[in-house]
């Protein structure tokens, strides 16, 4: 039980596609543009409110601003993956961190996700789910072309691996 | 598409019990009688025409039931389940036998009286599949429910444990272990039954028991449920309830009394009927409770007016969780819940339970025996978590107290009274008292088999998960988890509610418990670093 040495996760082996911090600078600057327009329009049509609207509406653009550079870059060096022969890890988040392990043999089903934003930087999001409700794993920002590869892969090993999974 | 297939093997088709004619009629005019009495209570003067009306009616009801019962029809093949019913809307359900994993005998009052049990076949997947999950035959004999109970899951554990069974001479038919009129399972002496050697007896009821009734929130939450729907029913016969207070004068003392006698008289007069309510609803619901393990399926009987008997296989466990909420806890006791696939959601939620609140040893002691473990996982003793989770839990007990102390301290200025602040800060000792359980409740254990982690300020939460139950790791960090060295770990299952955490863990304990847990699964990933370094930093590569 008690633990004789250190341990620590390493991270996985491979970063997510580069293109991804362009995907999520952009959900950024949409999620920013649709907050401060809210105070925006406050300051035009209720002209009393204006000195304390003005000072918020900066200090929340500048978080704002603080939010859009900082995410992408920070999410970049942190999502990573990684397969093996007996399973998958990723390592997902920004402040709060998150790492997931789930074993071939209780895979269940591989799904991939593309929305608008996605489709437009050639980008995807594998999702490997478990027999577990709480036990999905999500690849995001995969460069979709590697994404379909990796289905491919995965769907392949898991067949191969006995077990039902649960 | 099978249909000339169906056709052809019609001779195995059998229909639901013919009692079921004078059943199905019955239970709906139950439901309509408050209508029926509505209607001959408060009608007009033409009693011929109410009495016709009624017969119509009656003939209606019993018209339909006939038709029910002609059209429902079910079948066992050696590989399927298979039910059809309905006249103009037809439908067809089938279950392959392999997937079944519960069959649940549950006979209210009007089935008992005739000696009929509904039948209720479910596969326990969370399925996205075509085929339907459950199949309910609405009703068989008893005898013949229970025949199929046997035949149904039986054939399961004989295949599971190939050669355990001494050969296939089940006591089919044998007594009546879920006949109408007796409560199941009482009067027949413990081991009466026990001399087939098929079934050995792991809990059964102690009336001493009851005194966990009353602290058992949701048995006050039916009770609400009871008050609201007799209130309802008092409305619709129009008559309203002040006016029934009225009648007794009752409202008239009290307005005349002083206000705090009212609201005392009030209070102690829901109290007794809250604790009567829960009384009586633990009384129905566990009368006559046994718990009995028969070859790979674990069976609970229970039920006063409706008797229940729920079937888990064994194959499907993954573990148990002793739960303590708060009241119970303070009165010793607690709640023994299965963990096992297909349990944990939808309608069958509450289904796992395994003992009625009863004394936390005896929930430790059916936990043993329900794990085949002794001493039982539940009760193994657990790591203390590091002191820096106990920081965590004071911070977050202390800082909202302060912070909204502080806020209302600004109280004067707005015109409020002053004392606000201190007020709040009164509340300091019991979110203390708090964070301090919460952390006494924390901590985690490996044992050969099983992985114990507990946690919980208020509802004490103790889980014991099956080592080989366990699907897949996630371990999470926060900023301040960061700092200080935790991490919270949690185990994926495919059972219960999915996911079982440790809270706060520190991280190379963490670590270290995830990798001995499931051997192989997590080491690929770990490196074994000097003192001091980061977890999982990300500029690595």
């Amino acid at each position: 039980m008690q633990p004789s040495e250190p341990l620590h996760l390493r991270p996985p082996r491979h970063r997510v596609s580069p293109r991804a911090i362009t995907w999520w600078t952009t959900q950024a600057v949409l999620l920013v543009t649709a907050v401060l327009i809210i105070p925006l329009v406050g300051l035009v049509v209720w002209p009393a409110a204006r000195p304390w609207l003005a000072a918020g509406t900066v200090v929340a653009a500048v978080l704002g601003l603080a939010y859009v550079l900082v995410m992408p870059r920070w999410r970049f060096r942190v999502h990573r993956w990684e397969t093996t022969d007996d399973a998958v890890y990723t390592a997902a988040g920004w402040i709060s961190q998150e790492w997931r392990v789930a074993p071939m043999s209780r895979i269940q089903t591989v799904d991939t996700e593309r929305g608008p934003l996605q489709q437009l930087f050639g980008l995807s999001t594998v999702t490997v789910t478990t027999a577990s409700a709480a036990g999905a794993l999500h690849l995001a920002g995969l460069d979709h072309v590697l994404a379909a590869d990796l289905v491919e892969q995965l769907t392949k090993t898991t067949q191969a691996t006995p077990g039902d999974a649960t | 598409m099978t249909g000339t297939m169906a056709e052809a093997l019609a001779a195995d088709w059998q229909r639901l019990d013919p009692r079921m004619l004078a059943v199905t009629p019955l239970r709906q005019l139950a439901g309509f009688l408050p209508v029926i009495a509505v209607v001959f209570v408060l009608g007009g003067q033409d009693l011929d025409g109410r009495f016709f009306g009624l017969l119509v009616g009656v003939a209606a009801v019993v018209l339909v039931g006939m038709l029910r019962w002609l059209t429902t029809r079910y079948r066992i093949t050696p590989e399927r389940v298979e039910l059809r019913s309905g006249l103009l809307f037809r439908s067809a359900r089938s279950i392959p036998r392999d997937r079944i994993r519960s069959v649940d005998l549950t006979a209210g009052p009007v089935h008992r009286v005739f000696g009929l049990s509904v039948v209720k076949v479910g596969t326990g997947e969370h399925a996205e599949g075509i085929e339907s999950r459950e199949l309910t035959l609405d009703a068989v004999s008893a005898a013949e429910a229970d025949r199929l109970r046997q035949l149904l899951l039986h054939r399961l554990g004989a295949a599971d444990r190939a050669g355990a069974l001494p050969g296939p001479g089940f006591p089919a038919g044998a007594g009546t272990p879920f006949a109408a009129g007796a409560p199941a399972g009482v009067g027949s002496a413990p081991g009466a039954r026990g001399g087939a050697g098929t079934e050995t007896e792991l809990g059964r009821l102690d009336w001493s028991w009851l005194r966990f009734a009353p602290l058992t929130v949701s048995s006050l939450a039916a009770v609400g449920a009871v008050a609201g729907a007799f209130i309802q029913f008092v409305g619709e016969l129009g008559v309203e309830p002040a006016q029934v207070a009225e009648l007794g004068g009752v409202s008239e003392r009290l307005s005349a009394a002083p206000l705090w006698l009212g609201i005392t008289v009030l209070a102690l007069a829901v109290l007794v009927i809250a604790v009567l309510g829960a009384l009586l609803i633990f009384v129905e619901a566990w009368w006559g409770f046994r718990l009995v393990r028969e070859p790979g399926t674990l069976r609970i009987r229970r039920g006063l007016l409706t008797a229940r008997s729920v079937s888990l296989e064994e194959r499907r466990l993954r573990g148990v969780e002793v739960t303590e909420p708060l009241l119970i806890r303070v009165g010793h006791g607690a709640r023994l819940v299965a963990v096992a696939t297909g349990l944990g959601d939808g309608p069958s939620h509450g289904r796992g339970a395994l003992l009625p609140p009863a004394p936390l040893d005896e929930a430790h002691r059916v936990a043993g025996l329900v794990l085949a473990e002794d001493p039982p996982a539940t009760r193994a003793p657990l790591r203390r978590h590091p002191p820096a989770a106990l920081r965590r839990r004071l911070v977050r007990a202390v800082l909202p107290v302060l912070l909204v102390a502080a806020v209302l301290g600004l109280a004067p200025a707005l015109g409020l009274p002053g004392w606000l602040g201190w007020a709040a800060l009164g509340l300091l000792p019991v979110t203390v008292l708090l964070a301090l359980d919460a952390y006494r409740n924390l901590g985690h254990a490996l044992t050969e088999g099983y992985l114990v982690a507990r946690h919980g300020p208020g509802m004490r939460r103790t889980v014991a998960l099956q080592r080989s139950g366990v699907i897949g790791w996630t371990v999470r960090q926060s900023p301040l988890q960061r700092l200080a060295g935790l991490v919270t770990l949690t185990a994926t299952t495919a059972a219960g509610s999915g996911a079982y955490q440790v809270y706060d863990v520190g991280t190379a304990e963490g670590l270290a418990v995830a990798e001995q847990a499931v051997p192989g699964l997590l080491t690929p990933f770990l490196h074994r670093h000097p003192v001091g370094a980061p977890v999982a930093r990300s500029a690595a590569g």
